[in-house]
């Protein structure tokens, strides 16, 4: 492992630490109005989300640049990467202090001031540079995941460009159009980074089996293609409600539907599963896999009941809508990364690291699970009252909400816990190990010298 | 080579379908230069931290789609200006103020946040008016 892979690595668990941090003081915020009136939601929000999306973001660009030299047996960074590194961590840093100074100007979830994304632009573009230089270097026959971390890196970089957009008047002429415009890249932009840290689930998944057939073949692809297919056009659920072009709900609609075959699949494969699983779960790296592999059957049963319109009558607007997230961004997307570091860093031949973060683990898939259920207890209480009692005083409609909401923030402080302690250990371990690199290096360099 | 022309099928699709999107078929209404301001002034006070929009947004307000011709504008003004609640107040300017009341009505005309129950169709999708 490289330098600018144990910063990026470092930046990436600093940046989770901090989504945990800020999300703690936000949901306090929430909770006691006096802490609110001296930390303002307005600004721990948007800097809880952003931390959280570029903890992901960053995890899921490790994953690739870090695998990707393993496939293709090359650990040494190109120029490109670490300018990818150095721009990347200046645009996070930069974003932070704009929420800090109260500087704002874009949308939910990027609501920094948008000249920023000009740094994150230009780092993007050198990471798919470098990404495209090796591809086109060294691959004949590429496994499903390589497809799956180009696909991933390049549409990130088109629905970044398309979430900026707006920055042209005749996108956001009508309201429908901006809107449109605004989650068609939201949406996509989802897609492109589970295609990055699936591809990299999917790596592990080879590694840990010993067998490389699980990337190759016509059935994984014709999956992959399903995945894809909903990437470019199942965001239209984020919209039902917004008189758009008819087409967009039911092309939504439709593709959504489509998912029912991931999801009969995983009840299909549920059994095999199960062997590979007394087989390997002394393994931590399989334990977060297997971990992330529960979400997604749990969360892909919810999204394809929040997919079909009549229900997301009742769903969209609310707390159910944040468990979909929840469970995708923590039970999924952090799982897996956690279990990719846990890979990269070796933490299964460390035995101390390794038990703790077993307990770190079990606590956070504890406060997950409450977390996630208070929020979809909540979700239903407003649904219904907001869509079947049909009543329209936000205040009236809050009120059993907020006792369960109660319940959300003491399962988020557990759940806060859990990955800290998984977050710390892993920082630990890294830090060792780019101490014993210096060591090295002074141990060459004293060699050299004699 | 087959997997080729799944992805070039798709990226074509894909292109067709980003061309369609933003062309859009709707008759909702246009924005001018007050709609503008409104929608800059939305976006620097972060309204969205905890408004909703058709839905989308934060979750500690209420959601502001229809919020023009449900309270009226002297309404919002007032809310704005002193707070109300947990919602702390926005000192802003006269024309910042009147961007933004222009911004909620423009957003009010293009249509309603909730789904009336005539719209769901029997195979479970929405038939909205454009």
């Amino acid at each position: 492992m490289n330098n600018a892979l144990r910063v990026q690595i470092g930046t990436a668990l600093v940046l989770l630490l901090l989504a945990l941090l800020i999300g703690l003081l936000a949901a306090l915020s929430y909770s006691f109005p006096a802490l609110g009136a001296l930390v303002s939601f307005k600004h721990l929000r948007p800097a809880h989300v952003s931390a959280a999306l570029f903890w992901i973001i960053t995890g899921a660009t490790v994953g690739v640049v870090h695998y990707r030299g393993e496939v293709w047996r090359s650990s040494t960074p190109s120029p490109y990467h670490k300018a990818f590194v150095l721009l990347w961590i200046v645009a996070v840093v930069a974003i932070l202090f704009a929420y800090a100074g109260g500087r704002f100007g874009g949308r939910e979830y990027w609501e920094f001031p948008p000249v920023i994304g000009l740094l994150i632009l230009a780092a993007w573009v050198l990471l798919l540079v470098d990404h495209l230089r090796a591809w086109v270097r060294r691959t004949p026959e590429p496994p499903l995941y390589v497809w799956m971390w180009t696909t991933g890196v390049f549409f990130f970089l088109l629905t970044f460009i398309e979430q900026n957009l707006w920055q042209i008047d005749w996108f956001r002429q009508t309201y429908v159009r901006e809107i449109t415009v605004q989650w068609r890249s939201n949406g996509a932009m989802v897609g492109a980074w589970n295609q990055m840290i699936y591809g990299t689930a999917l790596y592990l998944m080879t590694r840990i089996s010993g067998d490389d057939a699980l990337a190759r073949g016509p059935k994984v692809f014709l999956f992959w293609f399903l995945g894809l297919a909903n990437l470019m056009f199942n965001w239209g659920h984020h919209i039902y409600n917004v008189p758009t072009a008819a087409w967009i709900r039911h092309v939504a609609y439709g593709i959504s539907m489509l998912e029912w075959i991931f999801f009969i699949n995983i009840i299909r494969g549920f059994k095999a599963k199960l062997g590979e699983y007394g087989r390997h779960k002394k393994g931590i790296t399989y334990r977060f896999l297997v971990s992330a592999e529960l979400w997604v059957f749990l969360n892909l049963f919810l999204a394809l009941l929040m997919s079909i319109p009549a229900v997301n009558r009742y769903t969209h607007g609310t707390h159910i809508t944040v468990a979909h997230a929840m469970g995708t961004t923590i039970g999924i997307n952090t799982m897996i990364l956690l279990g990719s570091f846990t890979y990269m860093l070796g933490m299964d031949r460390e035995e101390r690291g390794k038990r703790w973060l077993g307990v770190g683990l079990r606590i956070a898939l504890f406060g997950l699970g409450a977390f996630w259920l208070a929020l979809l207890i909540a979700g239903a209480i407003k649904g219904w009252r907001t869509t079947a009692l049909g009543i329209t005083d936000h205040q009236r409609v809050m009120r059993p909400v907020n006792a369960v909401l109660e319940y959300f923030v003491a399962s988020g402080a557990v759940l806060a816990l859990g990955l800290g302690i998984v977050a710390v250990v892993l920082l630990n371990r890294l830090l060792g190990s780019w101490r014993r690199h210096q060591a090295c290096l002074h141990q060459e360099d004293q060699a050299n010298w004699k | 080579m087959w997997k080729r022309y799944v992805l070039a099928g798709l990226v074509v699709a894909y292109a067709f379908g980003t061309w369609s999107a933003y062309r859009g078929e709707h008759d909702a209404p246009v924005a001018d230069a007050l709609v503008f301001e409104g929608m800059a002034t939305w976006q620097a006070q972060n309204c969205v931290a905890c408004h909703q929009l058709f839905g989308l947004g934060g979750y500690l307000g209420p959601d502001l789609t229809n919020v023009i011709s449900d309270a009226g504008d002297a309404r919002v003004r007032t809310f704005v200006k002193y707070g109300s609640g947990r919602m702390p107040a926005h000192p802003m300017s006269a024309e910042e103020l009147d961007g933004l009341v222009a911004f909620l009505a423009w957003v009010d005309a293009t249509g309603t946040s909730r789904v009336p129950e005539h719209a769901v169709h029997w195979t479970g999708t929405y038939v909205l008016d454009p």
